[in-house]
């Protein structure tokens, strides 16, 4: 487990589209300054209620008998790199295959957060914790016609610890043992010890479950066995999906499903305004909300897993390796006044590495309160007043407007703070997340339950991972399931209290769709997009 | 004659040659190893040097540059780091709607600068002729971009005429196609005919002022019948270097228009595989670009010499 931890950084980066400004920025430099969007910060979840603004009524999210013959047309911003999420990195990938072209044996309910069952119909754990055994669901099929059976899932979930697969997420399912198959509608799985985080992972993607003769070429033809079939991809505008009539579960409501994909953040919200879509599945810029305002769209508000990081490079001799200079960092900041001003106030106040619907969220808002006479008398303590700080952030929306905020606040407190914005990704990545050379950045994690990869590894860009927080992460995943959640409460309250990053805010979900549309999650807690929940009525 | 045409291909050719190694090496200086960009921050060591070593990231670089040279003249720039697509096909497809876009552009701006920037001319010490030049003034001004979000929200989001943006193939749904050309465009060309008739404008002026009219106003023609056959001939010469200009500024400023249209052209291909570091699609696009407008060059120099028999004589 220790070994995993420190063998695979990982991050879910939040990627963005660029606004108008932006863009112009990107034109004047020539054609190097555009932010890539392979990801994307809100990944929907299925079922759920739609909070409607206009009317008041919510959706069940539960599909008509047989379906209707309608399109739904969902506006995103992130555009997927390939269809193969074994070898591609981003978001936008799960975002459109998981749960909807790809499933997996088991898979998070969106409203309660409960592990629940999917491709397995029940599965069983040993008293030992290592063995697990699910029961498959009889009468699925793959979309090539071939039955899905346990061969297939032991094919899928080998594969992963093959180099078949080459993200570094992968390293979820270091800790299983073997898998096998005892007969056609059986598979077992035994881990190396035992571990909470696991049957979690089974319900991303590298949980999905392929076929045995459909991976030849996964880039451009997934086969699964999803309510949504792949149909067409028009590179640089859209990706039509349509329904599996052969689905063995509950049958989507609409028959096809265009995914529209914008790099802009007004050219979304116009198509929005101009009936060109039905839904907008991430709102980029929140302070264009009020365009929607006034009863003819519904918007749906909820929180998601993308905590926005300021980031503090703790290596020996940078002047945040001090904690005095940390704490005083997290003290200077005023966070409400901040997320006010840098996200139109849309968001949550978390205070640590967890989001509201983890099931080990605590409110630790309260550890660092606006204090800049604190702040200063703490870098009075560590003798650092005026410490020069370079703030390298990428060139990402949130990160951007947010910069100058925390720049004038720390300034305030008595630091001297040199803003720099470096293109998201590729300079980005290698000046901070690989050279480490930064004091501080402002970065938004979306990976669901990513405490451990984030402040656990002490080679990560965060460069926190100590031996105390590793320990309490290791226990958390072997122990018990309760002693999972308080180790887990303790590990936060920890890396809070240890200052090891400041916790800006948490990125909201925000969705704005036409009133008739039902089954958008409130909350944005998967990989997954879950289309097969949506409907219109 | 056609030592000048040699001159002219011999320049063709050497600039080709010089703008692949420019292309070629500045892809390389940009920060940021491509294997590493294009397979995201999950990825693992192992995958980008298989990736590196796959693509001959790992080659000696004049290799890697021949390798590519040799691939562009076969027209078969190769295939992308992540999506495995095909390049060639990808830019054929982009290039149809950056062409549609810039010539329907150009056609509504000549048609709009031509009349307008002769009666600028003719009329240059009258009250319209005045305004008119004002207006052209201010349209100079205007960014393409400005143009185009003004046009999205009174025609698109306000009045629904027409759609907001996106794109469709004329031969599947000509009136959608028809629809979704309007706006950008209109954007593109109202900023494009204004530089144009200030350049008609002043062309033709200049030809106004010089003996031969006078002389042939002296015959007894009247100065429309003039300026039409003695005067429209020499002011083209300087109009049709900027339309050559222009041209091109359009081909590669189409990216912004693109853009706040969210249409699937050349210079969105451009800007979006430069952030995702797909080198071979960037300097197969840039390629692409620069044999335009090189191309176009050529044109612009090859009509002068259709215009203006005086530079013919004068090669020989």
């Amino acid at each position: 487990m220790m070994q995993r931890m420190t063998t695979s950084p990982r991050t879910r980066l939040l990627l963005a589209t660029i606004t108008t400004t932006a863009l112009l920025a990107g034109c004047n430099a020539g054609a190097g300054s555009d932010p890539e969007s392979t990801g994307s910060g809100t990944q929907g979840a299925d079922g759920g209620t739609a909070t409607d603004d206009g009317t008041g009524s919510t959706g069940s999210g539960t599909a008509a008998p047989g379906g209707s013959d309608e399109t739904v047309r969902v506006g995103l911003v992130a555009e997927p790199a390939s269809l193969d999420f074994t070898t591609t990195d981003g978001a936008a990938i799960p975002q459109l295959l998981l749960d909807n072209v790809y499933e997996t044996l088991v898979t998070v309910d969106a409203d309660s957060g409960e592990i629940v069952p999917a491709l397995a119909e029940e599965w069983e754990v040993s008293e030992d914790r290592l063995t697990y055994t699910f029961t498959l669901k009889d009468g699925v099929t793959f979309s090539d016609g071939s039955e899905f059976t346990a061969e297939d899932a032991v094919f899928s979930l080998e594969r992963v610890k093959s180099d078949a697969w080459t993200i570094s997420l992968k390293a979820q399912l270091d800790v299983v043992d073997t898998v096998e198959a005892p007969d056609d509608g059986t598979v077992v799985i035994t881990l190396s010890q035992p571990s909470n985080r696991f049957l979690y992972a089974l319900t991303t993607r590298v949980g999905a479950m392929f076929d045995t003769e459909g991976v030849d070429d996964l880039a451009n033809t997934p086969v699964g066995t999803g309510p949504y079939l792949f149909t067409d991809w028009q590179r640089g505008s859209r990706i039509t999906l349509e329904r599996n009539e052969d689905y063995h579960g509950d049958v989507p409501y609409f028959s096809d499903v265009e995914m529209h994909y914008f790099r802009d953040a007004n050219a979304l919200n116009n198509a929005m305004l101009t009936d060109a879509i039905d839904v907008v599945s991430t709102v980029q810029a929140p302070e264009s909300l009020v365009e929607f305002e006034g009863g003819d769209y519904q918007i749906v508000e909820g929180t998601t897993n993308g905590e926005v990081v300021l980031s503090m490079n703790q290596t020996e001799g940078m002047p945040l390796a001090d904690p005095l200079v940390r704490q005083a960092v997290r003290h200077a900041i005023d966070h409400q006044a901040l997320m006010d001003t840098c996200w139109a106030g849309r968001g949550t106040l978390i205070g640590s590495m967890a989001p509201p619907t983890d099931p080990w969220y605590e409110d630790r808002t309260g550890d660092y309160p606006f204090d800049p006479e604190q702040a200063q008398s703490l870098l009075a303590e560590a003798g650092a007043e005026g410490t020069a700080l370079r703030l390298r952030i990428p060139t990402l929306p949130y990160a951007v407007s947010c910069g100058t905020v925390v720049e004038s606040m720390l300034e305030e407190a008595g630091f001297d703070v040199t803003v720099d914005e470096l293109e998201f990704p590729s300079a980005w990545l290698e000046t901070v997340f690989t050279s480490k050379d930064f004091d501080m950045s402002i970065v938004a994690h979306v990976e669901p339950r990513d405490m451990a990869s984030v402040f656990g590894n002490p080679d990560y860009y965060t460069t926190y991972g100590t031996e105390e927080i590793q320990a309490l992460l290791e226990e958390a995943d072997t122990g018990t399931e309760e002693e999972q959640v308080s180790k887990m409460q303790e590990a936060a309250a920890l890396i809070s209290e240890d200052a090891a990053a400041d916790f800006l805010f948490l990125l909201p979900n925000l969705m704005v769709a036409d009133l008739d549309i039902t089954g958008l999650p409130e909350n944005a807690i998967k990989e997954s997009f879950d289309l097969s929940s949506l409907a219109r009525g | 004659m056609i030592l000048r045409l040699l001159q002219r291909l011999v320049v063709l050719v050497t600039s080709l040659v010089v703008a692949s190694l420019v292309v070629f090496g500045f892809m390389r200086v940009l920060p940021g190893d491509p294997a590493r960009v294009a397979l995201g921050v999950n990825a693992s060591d192992a995958a980008v040097a298989q990736l590196r070593e796959q693509f001959g990231l790992d080659r000696p670089v004049p290799v890697q540059y021949l390798d590519w040279v040799g691939g562009l003249l076969t027209l078969d720039p190769g295939i992308e780091f992540v999506s495995r697509a095909a390049i060639g096909p990808q830019i054929a497809d982009r290039l149809q709607v950056t062409l549609w876009l810039v010539v329907a552009s150009m056609v509504l701006a000549l048609v709009i600068a031509l009349p307008v920037g002769l009666w600028m001319a003719v009329r240059h010490r009258h009250w319209d002729g005045v305004v008119l030049s004002a207006l052209s003034q201010v349209g100079v001004a205007v960014p393409a971009f400005l143009a185009g979000i003004v046009l999205i929200s009174v025609f698109a989001v306000r009045l629904r005429w027409v759609p907001s943006g996106g794109w469709v193939v004329p031969a599947q749904d000509p009136v959608g196609f028809l629809q979704r050309l309007a706006l950008p465009t209109l954007s593109l060309a109202l900023v494009q005919a204004a530089v144009l008739a200030r350049y008609i404008r002043s062309a033709v002026l200049d030809v106004l002022r010089e003996d031969y009219l006078r002389t042939a106003r002296a015959k007894g023609l009247r100065p429309v019948q003039a300026l039409v056959r003695h005067g429209l001939r020499n002011a083209a010469v300087p109009v049709v270097t900027v339309l050559g200009l222009q041209l091109a500024t359009l081909l590669i400023g189409a990216v912004v228009i693109e853009r706040v249209f969210v249409i699937p052209g050349l210079g969105s291909l451009l800007l979006d595989s430069v952030a995702k570091r797909e080198l071979l699609t960037v300097q197969a696009v840039v390629m692409v670009l620069v044999v335009a407008v090189l191309v176009i060059n050529f044109v612009v120099d090859l009509l002068y010499l259709v215009i203006d028999p005086r530079l013919r004589t004068g090669a020989r």
